[in-house]
């Protein structure tokens, strides 16, 4: 996997880096944004399918189930390298030496790897957010990345040319640069850095959901090794894989960059 | 270092599904009808035929010339993650495979046929797979239409237009590359309807038919040049990527390991049988060769609407192409089936014997001096 070469190396780097990035030393809290619970309308997660032709999920009124507290940005690059010193977090696939950044280059084992440290480390439940907290959190940041296109039982190709140029569109508008964390973006609920080049792992399996011609459920599968990944557009990505541009990307355009923000459940 | 102590297979375990998620349409007008074209109602109302799977290298009973009209082929395979020995040196590896063998199971159905699989990724495995058949019309070969996910069946159903022998592999997207050289690769048989013909129609049949699958492998080695082994096929995927990446297999084996065809599993014959070789490389260049024998008849790029090449000493099989070659044995002996990359045989693995029993042709080979001083 890494070589203690490569550990060592970027464990120096990380030490080095403190100095001049002050905001984060370890032992201080993230900042955080409290999300309680209230309805709002969310376009569900997953795979959804009718008579066997793929139809866009529904939109429903959803609402978290209990109180949280959700990272304003995401985990940096800084924060990532003090897990990585305390022996309980592996050196990122991604830069290790701009501490400003957003960690990338991480799988959701990682991230949970970083979760289960900072629980451990303070006492707190630390975990990722699901898609629904996700979603809450990015507020009117939150993209539907619906297709709008509908199946035809008829000619699947209908659909895989639909995506193909949905898809050429979103990677000719996407913006690949990785910005300091807190600088992308803020929305309504002072939640910071929503979209932009770093998708965000989530505790959301991917579900395969078979509804009749009336949109009731028939029939719904988890796959729970690939997971949710949040951004411009929602990815669904094995729980190993760092670099979704060299593939683990199982359904959709993959992500530019893997990265995470983590919920403190409410005390 | 520590590591998030997830079992996926434990997760998995909640994970239940049945039933087919796939209504399967066929691409009928995508295709370009070699014989007749059939709209999905005269479908229904052909024979319907089911095989029983073989492991390689044996392959299912069929006939070499139809009789009667097109059928419906009935295959069931289920996709099975597990753990491989490749040698006796403590290389192992999470392969992926098409029925648990590496390769998966040769298919044999003839032209005009109608393919329907039967695909079922077991719910014990961690990853999605699918089938991408390169005798298959639109749909990425079938890829886009046979998505499954652990513990998920689809069915697919194909019209054999092209005669010959074709690879087909998994091809989950971001992935493919990964999957095939963890062994998810067979092969497919589409004979002519009357049979295999030579280069002026007198027929070609075969007394015995062998299918070697040949698989290039890239094994993670720790920093004291062990193996490395892994409790999952995810936890091997970027150390094994990185080697991929260097174009470098460290096996080149026939059948899934070292050795698979050679000893007791030796494939035999007898003098004066005609055995087939199906050989088929789903990502890699290779150059088959019987030593002491020759290739009589041979399809190396594997379409039987070309004529066959006759009489040669080696032939070449692009990756991701199978190909057929056809030799009447003339003498007893064992022979040494492998590819002529020499490095590739005999370091890497990929080489195969054949023990042929029979009479021995003075005529055609007599030693007049022994070796002596
Ligand atoms: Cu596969």
């Amino acid at each position: 996997m890494h070589t203690p070469v490569t550990l060592l190396a970027s464990a120096a780097i990380g030490v080095l880096s403190l100095s001049f990035w002050p905001a984060k030393a370890p032992g201080n809290l993230p900042q955080l944004v409290r999300l309680d619970p209230a309805p709002f309308s969310h376009r569900l997660d997953g795979d959804w399918q009718r008579d066997g032709g793929q139809v866009n999920a529904p939109i429903r009124s959803v609402q978290i189930p209990a109180p949280v507290e959700i990272m304003e940005m995401p985990v940096s690059t800084g924060d990532w390298m003090a897990c990585v010193r305390d022996g309980a977090c592996i050196a990122p696939g991604g830069p290790t030496d701009r501490p400003e950044l957003p960690v990338t280059g991480v799988s959701w084992m990682d991230a949970n790897a970083y979760a289960a440290w900072m629980t451990k480390r303070t006492g707190d439940t630390w975990r990722l957010p699901s898609d629904v907290e996700w979603a809450h959190a990015a507020a009117e940041l939150f993209r539907d990345d619906a297709l709008g296109v509908e199946a035809d039982p008829a000619n699947p190709a209908v659909l895989w040319l639909a995506e193909y140029n949905a898809e050429a569109t979103r990677s000719r508008n996407l913006d690949r640069e990785v910005r300091p964390v807190g600088s992308l973006n803020v929305n309504s609920l002072g939640v910071r850095d929503i979209g932009g080049a770093v998708w965000e792992w989530t505790s959301t399996c991917l579900r395969r959901v078979d509804v009749d011609g009336t949109g009731a459920v028939l029939r719904e599968g988890e796959t729970c090794g690939i997971y949710i990944a949040e951004g411009l557009h929602r990815a669904a990505i094995n729980d190993f894989v760092r670099d979704p541009k060299s593939g683990g990307c199982s359904v959709g355009v993959p992500p530019a960059n893997l990265g995470f923000r983590l919920v403190r459940e409410a005390i | 270092m520590t590591m998030p102590s997830v079992s996926r297979r434990t997760i998995l375990a909640g994970a239940a599904l049945a039933g087919a998620l796939s209504q399967v349409r066929t691409a009928a007008a995508e295709t370009t009808a070699v014989l007749t074209s059939a709209t999905p109602t005269d479908v229904e109302s052909l024979p319907r035929v089911k095989v029983k799977l073989v492991d390689p290298p044996f392959v299912h009973e069929h006939e070499q010339i139809a009789t009667g009209g097109p059928k419906v082929v009935q295959f069931e395979m289920t996709i099975q993650e597990k753990k491989i020995k490749l040698d006796d040196s403590g290389a192992e590896i999470w392969a992926s495979t098409f029925n648990g063998t590496v390769p998966g199971p040769l298919m044999v159905v003839h032209e005009g046929d109608y393919v329907e699989l039967t695909l079922i990724n077991a719910p014990t495995n961690e990853l999605m797979h699918n089938i991408d058949f390169h005798s298959a019309t639109g749909a990425l070969g079938g890829g886009a239409l046979t998505q499954v996910n652990p513990g998920e069946k689809t069915i697919l159903r194909f019209k054999a237009t092209k005669p010959g022998v074709f690879v087909y592999h998994c091809a989950p997207p971001g992935m493919v590359a990964w999957h095939v050289v963890s062994g998810m690769n067979g092969a497919i048989m589409v004979l002519p309807r009357d049979g295999l013909k030579g280069r002026d129609g007198e027929p070609v049949p075969y007394d015995k038919l062998y299918y070697i699958g040949e698989q290039d492998f890239y094994l993670p080695r720790d920093e004291k040049g062990n193996w490395k082994t892994y409790a999952s096929p995810g936890e091997s995927y970027e150390d094994t990527v990185a080697v991929m990446k260097t174009l470098t297999p460290t096996h080149v084996v026939f059948n899934g390991a070292v050795g698979a065809l050679t000893g007791d599993n030796a494939m035999t014959a007898k003098v004066g049988d005609r055995v087939a070789f199906v050989h088929s490389q789903a990502n890699r260049d290779t150059r088959p060769h019987l030593i002491g024998g020759h290739g009589n008849y041979v399809w190396a790029t594997g379409k039987f609407n070309n004529p066959p090449e006759l009489g040669l000493e080696t032939w070449f099989i692009p990756g991701g192409t199978a190909g057929l070659m056809v030799y009447t044995f003339e003498q007893p002996g064992i022979y040494a089936y492998v590819n002529h990359n020499l490095i590739e045989a005999f370091e890497l693995g990929a080489a195969a014997h054949v023990k042929v029993e029979g009479e021995w042709n003075d005529d055609l080979m007599k030693q007049i001096l022994a070796p002596s001083a």
